[in-house]
C-alpha cells in the first residue's frame, strides 16, 4: 500500500519533469529537467528494489547516479564552450 | 521482542520511502512551476537530493544487511557530493550563456563582473556594489 502510493507519486513527478523537458525555453532548462529525471529514476529503482525484495537493483541506482553526474557535467561544459564562441564572434 | 523491533524498522523504512517520494514530487512541481532557470535549479538540486537520501535510507531500513546498507550509504554520499558540483557547473554555464533572469529578481551581483571573452571573474574591485547592498 505504502509502496503503491510511492510509485504513484514518483510517476506524477516524472510526468511533471517531462513537461518541463518538452517546454523548457532554453537548453539549460532542459538539462535541469533531464538531471531531475535521472534523480527520479534513481528513486524509482530504489523503491522497485524494495517492492521486489531484490537488493541487487541498488547497483543500477549507483551506476545511474554516476552517469547522470557525468552527463550533466558534459552538458554544462559544452554550454559554457558554446557561449564562449558565441560571444567572440 | 525481536519481531517487534523488525516491524518497527520496517515501519520506519516505509515512512522514509513516502517522505522521500514526497520530496521528489515537490522537486518536480518546483521545476515545472517556478519562473526562472536558477529558481528551478534550486528546487531540483536540493529537494531531489533530499528525496534520494530518504529513499536510500528507506532501502537500508528494508534490507538490513551489511552490504546493502553500505551500498545505500555510498549512494547517498555520492549524490550529496556530486549534486552541488553539477548544479554549480550548470548554473555558471547558464549565467555565462545569457539565460534571462526572472523579471522580479532583486539583485544580480555578478552583472558586469565577468570578462566577456575569457569568462574570468574580473573587475570585482573596480566596479562598486549595487545600490541596494551598499
Amino acid at each position: 500500500m505504502q509502496l503503491t502510493l510511492a510509485f504513484v507519486m514518483l510517476t506524477g513527478a516524472v510526468f511533471l519533469a517531462f513537461i518541463r523537458l518538452v517546454r523548457g525555453p532554453s537548453l539549460p532548462d532542459r538539462v535541469v529537467a533531464l538531471d531531475l529525471l535521472a534523480s527520479l529514476s534513481i528513486g524509482w529503482i530504489a523503491i522497485y528494489a524494495i517492492a521486489t525484495n531484490q537488493s541487487i537493483f541498488l547497483d543500477v541506482a549507483l551506476v545511474l547516479a554516476l552517469l547522470a553526474f557525468l552527463g550533466t557535467v558534459g552538458f554544462a561544459y559544452y554550454i559554457a564552450k558554446g557561449a564562449m564562441s558565441w560571444r567572440q564572434t | 521482542m525481536a519481531a517487534n523491533v523488525s516491524e518497527f524498522l520496517a515501519l520506519i523504512g516505509d515512512l522514509l520511502a513516502l517522505i522521500g517520494t514526497f520530496f521528489m514530487l515537490v522537486a518536480a512541481l518546483g521545476v515545472l512551476r517556478l519562473p526562472d532557470l536558477f529558481t528551478r535549479m534550486h528546487s531540483s538540486t536540493k529537494s531531489a537530493t533530499l528525496g534520494i537520501g530518504c529513499v536510500m535510507l528507506s532501502a537500508a531500513f528494508h534490507f538490513r544487511d551489511l552490504g546493502t546498507v553500505t551500498q545505500a550509504l555510498a549512494i547517498i554520499f555520492f549524490v550529496f557530493i556530486t549534486a552541488p558540483v553539477a548544479a554549480h557547473l550548470l548554473g555558471r554555464a547558464a549565467y555565462l550563456s545569457g539565460v534571462p533572469l526572472w523579471e522580479g529578481t532583486l539583485s544580480d551581483e555578478l552583472r558586469g563582473r565577468y570578462d566577456e571573452i575569457t569568462h574570468e571573474l574580473t573587475g570585482y574591485l573596480s566596479i562598486p556594489l549595487p545600490e541596494e547592498r551598499r
